[in-house]
């Protein structure tokens, strides 16, 4: 991985040590994506990226989860979904758009079988553009989450 | 040659019978279509795809058609439907045709007599009943009340038997769907899939997307195979047009299709040695495909390796300093996968979770219609590259692999073979790529033309069928490889211990967003 992006991952490390005190836990949740935005996602904790050692974990159960990480222009069949997966995150809860998709709808915002972008049906603390995003991207959108959820919470 | 003669058969229920290019197409009356269809079928031919459009606007009825593989000649059959026709169900006699007929009548509302299980595919839940979006009538942005209906999945019953519902939302980074099991205690009695949770309407929105775009939405079809779905559209267009693609461009079009078989297949590998808590060949893997994206971003722009093909070629050339590069970075890739493959088959307690693990039979395989690695890793022998060759394919030399036991070590050792093939293909187009531009012009495409198009995934199959409208697709239907083998994973999970599933699904590697659509 590059110098830069190192640097930015120290950085959130120390910021999620100060704001939480331990690791900061994350859940994805696919509300439509055409599973690009995942080959990313699964990127992120492969060796070369570790994304555990910057101190984020990304966890099997929204339960157990500081914020939920959404991709995917959100489907008419994947609204309830996404819901019961946000009312099911303990608060105080973080939530970001990650890639074109997400943020706005992208290429399938005009079709009859998707809802809308991610803030269409939740509150959306960042927005992560890309199509995907690659690792370093969605490394970056995660400290603005936090940025905000502390601005949000003062 | 007659048609009789190339095809072998003489099929008495054809009306008609012409020549597109390399496809024999047939047309039939909607009475004869499915005794057309078997007949072709029984002869041995593979059912393609089925699927329908609505051509009610001029030509006051539906279409209906199937494409069909016989010995290697691309067979079309097609028959006119007005609304309201009850049709004769495939399945009964190709078993094959179940999830095509119910997409058809979730889609267009066509009902077929005889099908044993027509519940809705892709529309459930609360879609109200009589909205058909692939219907010419129905507005592609309109957002359709929520209507509840219910849906029954399959259950069976009996002392000690219970049920367990998994997902949509899973625990891993993985797209969604709902396994719904039924268990006695570990094994697994039978599993019922559902899927359709990323259902974007991708045929609808193609029908309004103009040709140049179309590319970037079929690259987002499933997203992990952006080329194949890229060049499945491109050709099919290309066709439509008649436009040839300068030989350079389909020799980095095969680059690119084999760096994705790359990436996707070294992925899968080492998600087996993941899901047999097997930790260092694991790391060892996504390591690797790592390097692969890392390529492709070198030589793309793209990790993903997006925007790069365009209809009448490539958008970005790979110069000769660029292909040496890539040539000996391939030398170290290939050291490292060689090294990851012999530590993960000298471990006996990874081949003793694989052997025997997930066995899907060749019968089996052959009835539901399976393609791709999955296929042949159940004895059957087909490869579109070999059999259909398209973009620098013909020019290329490589085996197609294949093993006969059906199990999760089956599956494995076909994509590490295909591994092995795929640097190879990658050195031949990269050495032998002939000089010239990259892209042609594209002529004009005159509604009402009809192509078909096929390409090797990763996955399998796929194919992109198209009537051409006035500056998009009247009719762009998508079948998926992953559309084929679904239910040849609800197969071979039976008798398995529930622990064992997901290693099974990751050795069938499916995409839930190119089945959905």
């Amino acid at each position: 991985m590059d110098e830069a992006t190192e640097r930015m991952g120290e950085q959130l490390r120390e910021r999620i040590v100060q704001l939480f005190g331990r690791s900061l836990a994350i859940r994805e949740v696919d509300a439509g994506s055409c599973n690009g935005c995942e080959v990313e996602v699964n990127a992120l904790t492969n060796a070369v990226h570790d994304i555990e050692r910057f101190g984020m974990h990304i966890v099997a159960s929204p339960r157990h989860a500081d914020m939920l990480l959404v991709t995917g222009a959100v489907t008419r069949n994947m609204e309830m979904p996404l819901i019961r997966t946000y009312r099911a995150v303990p608060p105080p809860k973080m939530v970001v758009a990650m890639g074109s998709c997400a943020a706005s709808g992208g290429m399938f915002a005009p079709s009859y079988a998707v809802i809308g972008p991610v803030d269409s049906i939740l509150p959306v603390d960042a927005y992560i553009p890309g199509c995907p995003p690659r690792p370093q991207a969605i490394i970056q959108g995660i400290m603005v989450a936090l940025d905000r959820w502390e601005e949000r919470s003062r | 040659m007659s048609f009789e003669e190339e095809i072998g058969l003489t099929p008495p229920m054809a009306e008609r019978m012409e020549r597109r290019g390399d496809v024999l197409c047939m047309t039939a009356s909607k009475e004869r279509f499915a005794d057309l269809v078997a007949t072709l079928h029984q002869a041995g031919g593979r059912l393609i795809s089925l699927h329908a459009a609505d051509e009610r606007a001029r030509a006051g009825a539906f279409s209906l058609h199937a494409i069909l593989d016989l010995s290697g000649r691309l067979v079309e059959v097609k028959c006119m439907v007005p609304d309201g026709t009850l049709l004769q169900s495939l399945v009964p006699r190709v078993h094959s045709a179940n999830w095509y007929e119910r997409e058809i009548q979730d889609m267009f509302g066509l009902s077929f007599q005889g099908h044993p299980d027509p519940r809705p595919l892709v529309l459930y839940d609360d879609w109200p009943q009589g909205v058909f979006p692939l219907r010419k009538d129905f507005e592609p942005s309109v957002k359709v009340p929520r209507a509840p209906r219910e849906y029954r999945f399959r259950r069976m019953e009996g002392e000690g038997v219970y049920e367990i519902p998994v997902g949509p939302v899973h625990a891993g980074v993985i797209e969604p769907g709902h396994f719904r099991f039924s268990v006695a205690g570990e094994p697994i009695m039978a599993l019922e899939v559902r899927l359709g949770y990323v259902h974007r309407g991708v045929e609808k929105l193609s029908e309004s997307t103009p040709y140049h775009k179309g590319v970037f939405l079929a690259e987002r079809i499933s997203g992990d195979n952006s080329v194949a779905h890229s060049t499945a559209y491109c050709q099919a267009v290309e066709r439509l047009s008649e436009t040839s693609v300068p030989e350079r461009a389909e020799y980095i079009r095969t680059v690119l299709l084999e760096m994705e078989r790359l990436y996707t297949h070294i992925g899968d590998i080492a998600g087996i040695a993941l899901d047999t808590a097997f930790a260092v060949p694991a790391a060892d893997g996504y390591v690797l495909r790592e390097s692969v994206l890392d390529l492709n971003e070198r030589l793309t722009g793209s990790r993903l390796l997006r925007s790069i093909n365009a209809i009448g070629g490539v958008n970005k050339d790979i110069d000769r300093e660029e292909a040496a590069k890539v040539l000996s970075r391939l030398v170290d890739l290939r050291q490292r996968f060689e090294r990851l493959a012999a530590t993960m088959l000298a471990s006996n307690s990874m081949l003793d979770r694989v052997e025997g693990t997930g066995v899907l039979s060749w019968e089996r395989a052959q009835q539901l219609g399976c393609v791709g690695p999955i296929a042949r890793a159940s004895g059957i022998n087909m490869d579109v590259r070999r059999d259909h060759p398209y973009a620098a394919y013909r020019d290329m030399s490589f085996q197609v692999p294949v093993r006969v036991s059906g199990d999760v070590d089956a599956r494995t050792r076909v994509r590490m073979d295909e591994v092995r093939e795929s640097f190879a293909i990658i050195e031949q187009a990269l050495d032998g790529m002939p000089g010239g531009p990259v892209r042609s012009d594209v002529k004009a495409i005159p509604p009402g033309r009809t192509a078909v198009s096929l390409v090797e995934a990763p996955r399998g199959e796929l194919m992109h069928w198209m009537i051409s409208g006035e500056d998009a697709p009247f009719r762009h239907k998508v079948r998926d490889p992953s559309f084929c083998n679904w239910l040849g994973m609800e197969v071979a999970v039976r008798g398995n211990i529930v622990p064992d599933f997901p290693l099974i699904n990751k050795s069938f590697s499916l995409s839930y967003a190119g089945n959905d659509l």
